[in-house]
């Protein structure tokens, strides 16, 4: 769609030590919006294993254990049992921080697919 | 047709928008299909929401959060499909733009004995141009009108498909996501 950061782009990573350990408590820090282009709230998500390993508490440190398999925002709203909204935001700083990722998925839906959509549903 | 790495490529998310009046059978019609329990997700409204008095106040002040319905569907192991029950009132619009953004279409759900329930939702996927198909509940009392009465009183042109559904039924539900799916075909080829 645009040029934005998606799926392969590597922010910055955040080595800066900025209290890790109170970060988390302001989960989102009164914020609504993180921008990420094509994040939408079916978007599947993915962690690198080796994020596992990084020094992530709480929601942020159960969304990267989730996204071990690609979720969606909305899986893990519900999976944490958190509103959509506070979900976004953390998802959204990991992707900047380069925890998670975007997946790639087809800017348009071609027509096999939603036929494809169609038999399978019908076939349910 | 997928060349397999030890990456296995993310399946490709596809999504629909139930809308609808309070009561309509939005959740029950997600909780037909959906292989998961139908989740109920809270979406924020921290904004103003004046009006909004059928959500729960959360912290006091300004924000409150409105349920939506989170259904999922994995139709192949590349194809997973959700389902996104929202309310349709217009004081939720600024819910559906982020609801709606790259949806494969909608689902409007009516009660044929308050139609005007669903003009906020109508108005919404017309201006945006957003494939949709109507789906009438038959519920218990309510009087049966001809698709004819109900598309005269929807306001909404010969094209827009009027199917008969009960959200109980899992039959039913699947066929109104094919018709669906058939309307968005219909406009992609047309
Ligand atoms: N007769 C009939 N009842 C329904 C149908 N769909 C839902 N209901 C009932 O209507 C009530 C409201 O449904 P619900 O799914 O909660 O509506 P929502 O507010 O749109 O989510 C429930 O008691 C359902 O069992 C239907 O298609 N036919
Ligand atoms: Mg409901």
């Amino acid at each position: 769609m645009t040029d934005e950061p998606r799926a392969g782009h590597r922010p910055p990573p955040s080595t800066y030590d900025e209290d890790p350990v109170v970060r988390p408590f302001m989960l989102t820090g009164g914020r609504t919006q993180t921008v990420h282009d094509g994040l939408r709230i079916e978007t599947q998500l993915r962690a690198a294993p080796a994020a596992l390993s990084a020094p992530l508490r709480f929601e942020a440190r159960r969304i990267v254990e989730l996204c071990q398999q690609p979720r969606s925002l909305a899986d893990l709203s519900a999976a944490l049992r958190a509103p959509l909204g506070v979900v976004r935001v953390i998802a959204g700083d990991l992707i900047t921080e380069g925890y998670l990722r975007i997946e790639q998925q087809p800017a348009e839906l071609s027509i096999s697919l939603i036929e494809r959509i169609r038999d399978r549903v019908r076939a349910l | 047709m997928s060349a397999r790495s030890d990456v296995v490529a993310p399946p490709i998310a596809v999504k629909i928008v139930i809308s609808g009046g309070f009561g309509v059978g939005k959740t029950t019609f997600v909780g037909a299909i959906s292989e998961i329990e139908p989740l109920v997700t809270e979406a924020e409204l921290t904004e103003a929401s004046i009006g909004v008095d059928d959500t729960s106040a959360v912290s006091g002040k300004t924000t409150t959060t409105v349920a939506l319905d989170f259904g999922r569907i994995t139709l192949d192991d590349a194809l997973l499909l959700y389902l996104f029950g929202t309310p349709g009132q217009d004081r939720f619009s600024f819910l559906w733009d982020d609801l709606v953004d790259g949806a494969l279409g909608a689902i409007v759900l009516i009660d044929t004995r308050r139609v005007e329930d669903s003009f906020p939702s109508i108005d919404y996927f017309e201006e945006n141009r957003i494939p949709f198909i109507v789906g009438v509940n038959r519920f218990d009392g309510g009087m049966r009108f001809d698709l004819r009465e109900i598309r005269d009183a929807l306001g909404v042109s010969d094209a827009v498909p009027i199917v008969e559904c009960d959200a109980r039924d899992r039959v039913s539900v699947k066929d109104v996501l094919v018709a669906l799916t058939e309307e968005v075909l219909t406009r992609r080829l047309g």
